[in-house]
């Protein structure tokens, strides 16, 4: 096409003739393009994912996903070297499709079982279920457990820690910088821990989602949307009476809330899943070890507000926007229990405190701006060995 | 947060063969689990299998025996005399042709195995003589891949089918005749021998050789039950499917059916690769054994023997009462993963 006649159309008939061509292309290609090449020498590669296990009394039921390239078509299964009547799965599972898969079996309590799904050109895929627990049901009662969990584990802590505000207050603005960077190393450390979560997770889910990159993906995407919701509460603020560019103390303390309180959605999660399978030790040792752990949480939320008198309503929300969301956790953990949409919550929490490490940054500066300085480096060393220790508590 | 030792220790246990097995269900126990788990039971199926009611394969899938061209029922009874001539010197002249060939075959209801066949069956026909006769094997191999067959017996080393001894290696295409006498009375099996051996053998390749002695055993109902198995993902590390004649679980639905007090002969043949051991049991009975068929006295009255990799022997009984009586490999693994069946007696 002539150059002078493409500048005198409008553009939106370049835009359709450039998405027809792109279309038409794609159309042949896949018609013509696909005979043009051999067939795959190798024998089907047939893969399952299994995302979710669900046990009642006689009856394993496992929801499998096809996370392989090929369609796969499951014949029997067998049980711990025994073959066992099943139901679903009739079809072959295309890809990325899934299917369920109720299984007679009489399993005991507590026992390990392995699955062995053999599928029609003769291949087994094995799943193993390290304890059979009877599911708990999505009842009044598992969500009530679940909110109490979610409380003991992410509200009370968070609070606790807030309960330092007046004598943070005592305390000189050099003080306050230290603890920003103990608040910096704490969020640090929290951030590893829960990527390395992710990409654990994220292994288990089989990867048809992409794996481990859904770890990044979530942290990437929380974190260009809450720099987006920064730079819109500052341009609120700056229009408003606040005119400092700076992260202001009370937005900073709701950032850095939003931040954990995500990340505490992870920890939810986890606790929520281990629940589910029957691993998680409920009882003092669960509660005190997160309360120790998550203290410091609270503590990190109130570091920016020792100049400021927020009210008892104001903070009462911060630790529930930190802490809340632990609930929400615990029950996607245990009612959903999917691998793939865990690491990928984790990653969020993640991009999460990686946004607020940034926003935290620039308070870390000392009078002669600079960031390096032993008291800051001390303070943000300190954070992440109190991380360390205090979650050597934590069993899950 | 990291995941419990638990989960870690479990794990290891988890991957050990053979957990936790489940009983048999003898015919009291079905009655009673009919009663308590039909309502976790996927499907009506009132048959043996599901749940507590012992292994199944998925209710209602069944093999298409007639696609695989032979049936487990069949092959039971079904006797290859061959065809006879009488030599010169009055001796009798027995001589079959067997073929080597490639087939995909529906081991278990929606599995497909690429088998190697004798007579495009698994197992190969049971070939049946008698003592001091001439025998002649045409072996034409159909197959792709290299093949012999060794017959267990007393022959000549060039008769012995195995690879540089004779005529060695039968290439695709070509064919050999086997010729020896038939000794000694007992029973035997034959096998290709070409390497790797376990793979030919696991893929199909035998059957079951049978020399009668000179005088007839007692008139009995007689049958061949060649215990073997199939190692569908071709790992040589055991097998996910065992059977006997064939079909893994096939006498579950389709008994084996004796009459009352008529004496029972089971020409009893172990051929599973992969595995050490095999084992026969059968309920509600006992029977006399003859290991290897060579003697005419049993060597034992018992309910339940072992069988190395090769190993075969005459089991004799009678059944006294009527109804339906499982048998099956006491290695009960191998049961619950497709080694049992059933008799019925009938009047």
């Amino acid at each position: 096409m002539d150059s002078r006649v493409a500048a005198r159309l409008p553009v939106w008939v370049l835009a359709v003739a450039a998405v027809t061509i792109v279309a038409a292309v794609l159309i042949i290609l896949a018609i013509v393009g696909g005979r043009t090449l051999p067939e795959r020498t190798g024998p089907p590669v047939e893969q399952l994912t299994v995302e979710r296990t669900v046990l009642t009394p006689g009856i394993i039921e496992l929801a499998v996903r096809n996370t392989g390239p090929d369609p796969v078509q499951v014949a029997q299964v067998f049980v711990n070297d025994a073959y066992v009547d099943l139901t679903g799965g009739d079809a072959p599972i295309g890809r990325l499709a899934s299917a369920t898969l109720r299984l007679s079996y009489p399993w005991q309590d507590g026992q390990p079982y392995l699955v062995s799904i053999l599928t029609s050109t003769g291949a087994v895929i094995e799943h193993e279920i390290p304890a059979a627990v009877l599911t708990p049901q999505a009842d009044g009662g598992f969500f009530a457990l679940m909110a109490l969990l979610g409380t003991y584990v992410g509200i009370v802590p968070v609070i606790l820690g807030m309960a330092l505000l007046p004598l943070l207050r005592r305390t000189s603005v050099r003080v306050v910088r230290v603890l920003l960077a103990l608040t910096v190393g704490l969020l640090a450390f929290l951030a590893l821990d829960a990527a390395l979560e992710g990409f654990e997770l994220a292994d288990r889910s089989g990867g048809a989602f992409g794996g481990t990159a859904l770890v990044v993906l979530g942290a990437g995407l929380a974190f260009l949307l809450l720099t987006a919701v920064d730079r819109y509460l500052r341009g609120r603020a700056r229009s408003g009476v606040d005119g400092s560019a700076g992260p202001s103390g009370p937005r900073l303390a709701l950032m850095i809330a939003i931040g954990i309180g995500l990340h505490n959605l992870g920890e939810g999660l986890a606790i929520g899943s281990a629940y589910a399978v029957g691993e998680l030790a409920l009882g003092a040792a669960l509660v005190v070890g997160f309360a120790l752990h998550n203290t410091s949480e609270g503590l990190a939320i109130v570091a920016p507000l020792t100049q400021r008198r927020p009210s008892l309503l104001a903070l009462g929300g911060l630790g529930l926007v930190a802490g809340a969301p632990a609930i929400l956790g615990a029950v996607i953990g245990a009612a959903v229990d999917n691998a793939a949409l865990s690491a990928l919550l984790l990653g969020v929490g993640v991009g999460a405190i990686t946004q607020v490490i940034v926003q935290i940054a620039p308070n870390l500066r000392d009078e002669a701006g600079k960031l390096r300085n032993p008291a800051t480096l001390g303070g943000i060393a300190a954070g992440v060995l109190i991380m360390y220790l205090t979650g050597l508590f934590v069993i899950i | 947060m990291a995941a419990a030792s638990r989960r870690a220790f479990l794990a290891g246990g988890a991957s050990l063969l053979g957990g936790a097995g489940i009983a048999l269900g003898a015919d009291p126990m079905r009655t009673l689990a009919n009663e308590h788990g039909s309502d976790h039971t996927p499907g009506s199926d009132t048959a043996h299998g599901g749940g507590v009611n012992g292994p199944t394969f998925r209710k209602g899938s069944t093999v298409d025996h007639r696609a695989n061209g032979f049936h487990p029922g069949e092959i039971l009874r079904d006797f290859d005399y061959g065809t006879t001539s009488t030599m010169p010197d009055g001796r009798v002249l027995r001589e079959w042709d067997i073929f080597a060939g490639d087939r995909e075959i529906e081991v278990t209801p929606g599995v497909r195995f690429p088998a190697w066949t004798f007579n495009a069956r698994i197992p190969g026909p049971t070939l049946r003589c008698r003592e001091g006769e001439r025998l002649r094997v045409r072996f034409v191999n159909g197959s792709a891949h290299p093949h012999t067959m060794h017959f267990h017996g007393i022959h000549p080393a060039d008769m012995d089918g195995v690879p540089g001894v004779g005529p060695g290696v039968i290439e695709p295409g070509a064919n050999v005749t086997y010729e020896f006498d038939a000794e000694p009375f007992g029973l035997h099996l034959y096998h290709c021998h070409v390497g790797p051996l376990a793979e030919h053998i696991a893929r199909g390749m035998y059957g079951t050789f049978i020399v009668d002695p000179p005088q007839d055993r007692p008139s009995a109902d007689e049958m061949v039950m060649v215990m073997h198995g199939y190692n569908t993902t071709f790992d040589a590390e055991g097998n996910q499917l065992y059977a006997v004649n064939g079909i893994p679980f096939h006498y579950m639905h389709e008994p084996v059916r004796v009459r009352r007090g008529e004496l029972v002969r089971i020409y009893l043949v172990n051929i599973l690769e992969y595995d050490p051991i095999n084992s026969f049991h059968i309920h509600g009975n006992f029977f006399d054994y003859y290991p290897t068929g060579t003697r005419l006295e049993p060597t034992e009255f018992t309910d339940t023997v072992i069988q190395a990799q090769g190993q075969r022997g005459i089991c004799e009984l009678r059944f006294p009462y009527l109804g339906q009586y499982m048998f099956h490999a006491h290695k009960t693994e191998f049961a619950e993963l497709g080694w049992m069946g059933f008799f019925e007696v009938t009047e």
